[in-house]
């Protein structure tokens, strides 16, 4: 094992006076199941941990004009939360899933955010619910929407220097209804082949789509949306020929570049966006109905 | 190497650790405290056999950095038995039901259980899956595990 020194702060302020005083000879850890794997894996640790484990002011879920969700909250909290579950149910499908009982009660959103991994489970979901990160710097608070928050494979636009506090959603996401789809081959303790989000609003008939989302994970290095599929559906009435088409466009070359990678080829992902598409716009529909 | 010292609760008794600040909970569970009932398995959080109790919740120990540790509560299997070494109603109703074979993967799936009944009393049998789904058993006896936990929640302790 690696010598690291672990720091503890108690509150933000104390963690962002760390983190200025170490610059890059720190790192910062929440619940460690990424953190602690990796330098296990690798033999590397940085100089200094900051553990933002403390830092309860981060941990908490609110609907209030928009939702606000601290960045420390755990994925348990997620999967436990009523109003997460009703109104914002892509997310708490993901969160749901996520490793294990022992890993949602310590990993956070915030960390499955900024770890950044292609397979993060939380990253589709907050993609369709047009979620936004808060980022505290020297220099004050940045809001980044998700759909720039990524730069790469476990690369993020988070500054050294930055800690994420929040996950924003708009207050008007609460009126679409959500799905996220994790494709796996276990049940569990898994990551997903392809994870597909969908966020749908219906008209007050519930007849028409008025406007939707499509997000992919692991389709590619970062996660993406398919912006031709949704401007598809927009406009179009609810039924199953119009989703499936969308999960045919969603497939399409045109639509998305989805890539081979270590744990599943391009064709398979293809497929599968081209079947769970649609079935995940109309679990979306059908909770829409439910709101 | 740069030790820690931490104090915290371990199956109800105050106690102080002093160790290096790398060590994560289960290295210092059985290497200091000498309770090897917790198991290193895979070491990254995937198998379950180092699971143990912290403030309530079911975690991977060897996950679990041991600065983080103090002031807080922890419980192992070693502090299920009662007085004079009566077993907890889990414990009697895993050797009740045939459900340890090698016996590895056990405290873990124990320790799951527990986390889970002392919350909901009564689970379902989904509750109880999805409560053992970070617990690997390779031997494959799922089925005698889950019975056993069944057998135990209706059991009053």
């Amino acid at each position: 094992m690696q010598e690291f020194e672990y720091l503890m702060p108690a509150n933000l302020d104390e963690a962002m006076g760390l983190l200025k005083k170490y610059g890059s000879k720190a790192a910062l850890i929440a619940g460690g199941t990424d953190v602690m794997v990796k330098i296990r894996n690798t033999r590397k640790a940085p100089d200094v941990l900051i553990s933002l484990r403390r830092l309860s002011e981060l941990r908490y879920i609110q609907k209030n004009g928009g939702y606000h969700i601290g960045a420390l909250t755990t994925h348990r909290m997620l999967e436990q939360s009523p109003l997460v579950q009703s109104e914002l149910s892509a997310l708490h499908d993901a969160a749901s899933w996520i490793g294990s009982v022992q890993i949602r009660n310590v990993g956070t959103l915030g960390g499955n955010i900024c770890n950044a991994a292609p397979s993060a489970d939380t990253a589709g979901p907050l993609l369709v619910l047009d979620a936004r990160a808060v980022l505290e710097g020297p220099e004050g608070r940045r809001t980044v929407p998700l759909t720039e928050f990524f730069t790469g494979t476990y690369r993020t636009v988070r500054k050294p220097d930055e800690v994420l506090v929040e996950i924003d959603i708009p207050e008007a996401m609460g009126r679409f209804g959500s799905a996220y789809w994790k494709h796996t081959r276990r049940k569990a303790m898994e990551l997903p082949l392809i994870g597909i989000a969908v966020a749908l609003k219906l008209s007050q008939n519930q007849a028409e789509i008025l406007d939707s989302r499509i997000a992919l994970t692991v389709a590619a290095p970062t996660p993406i949306r398919a912006h031709l599929a949704e401007d598809f559906l927009k406009g179009k009435p609810l039924a199953d020929e119009v989703l499936q088409e969308a999960g045919r466009i969603a497939s399409s070359t045109d639509c998305c570049t989805i890539r081979t990678s270590l744990r599943c080829e391009a064709w398979y992902r293809e497929e599968m966006v081209r079947v769970f598409v649609p079935r995940m716009a109309k679990l979306a529909a059908e909770r829409s109905k439910n709101r | 190497m740069k030790k820690v010292s931490v104090c915290f609760t371990l199956n109800g008794d105050p106690v102080t650790a002093e160790v290096p600040v790398t060590w994560s909970l289960l290295k210092t569970l059985r290497e200091y405290f000498e309770l090897t009932g917790a198991k290193e398995g895979c070491g990254v959080g995937e198998c379950g056999c180092c699971t143990v109790i912290v403030d309530g919740d079911a975690v991977n120990s060897c996950l679990y950095p041991i600065p983080e540790i103090e002031g807080r509560s922890v419980v192992t299997v070693e502090g299920l038995a009662g007085q004079e070494g009566t077993l907890h109603p889990l414990q009697k109703a895993f050797l009740e039901n045939n459900a340890v074979q090698c016996g590895f993967c056990t405290s873990g799936m124990i320790m799951s259980a527990k986390a889970l009944l002392d919350k909901k009393p009564d689970p379902a049998e989904e509750e109880i899956r999805t409560s053992l789904s970070g617990n690997f058993c390779r031997c494959t006896g799922y089925v005698q595990i889950i019975e056993a936990i069944q057998a135990a929640a209706k059991t009053k302790p």
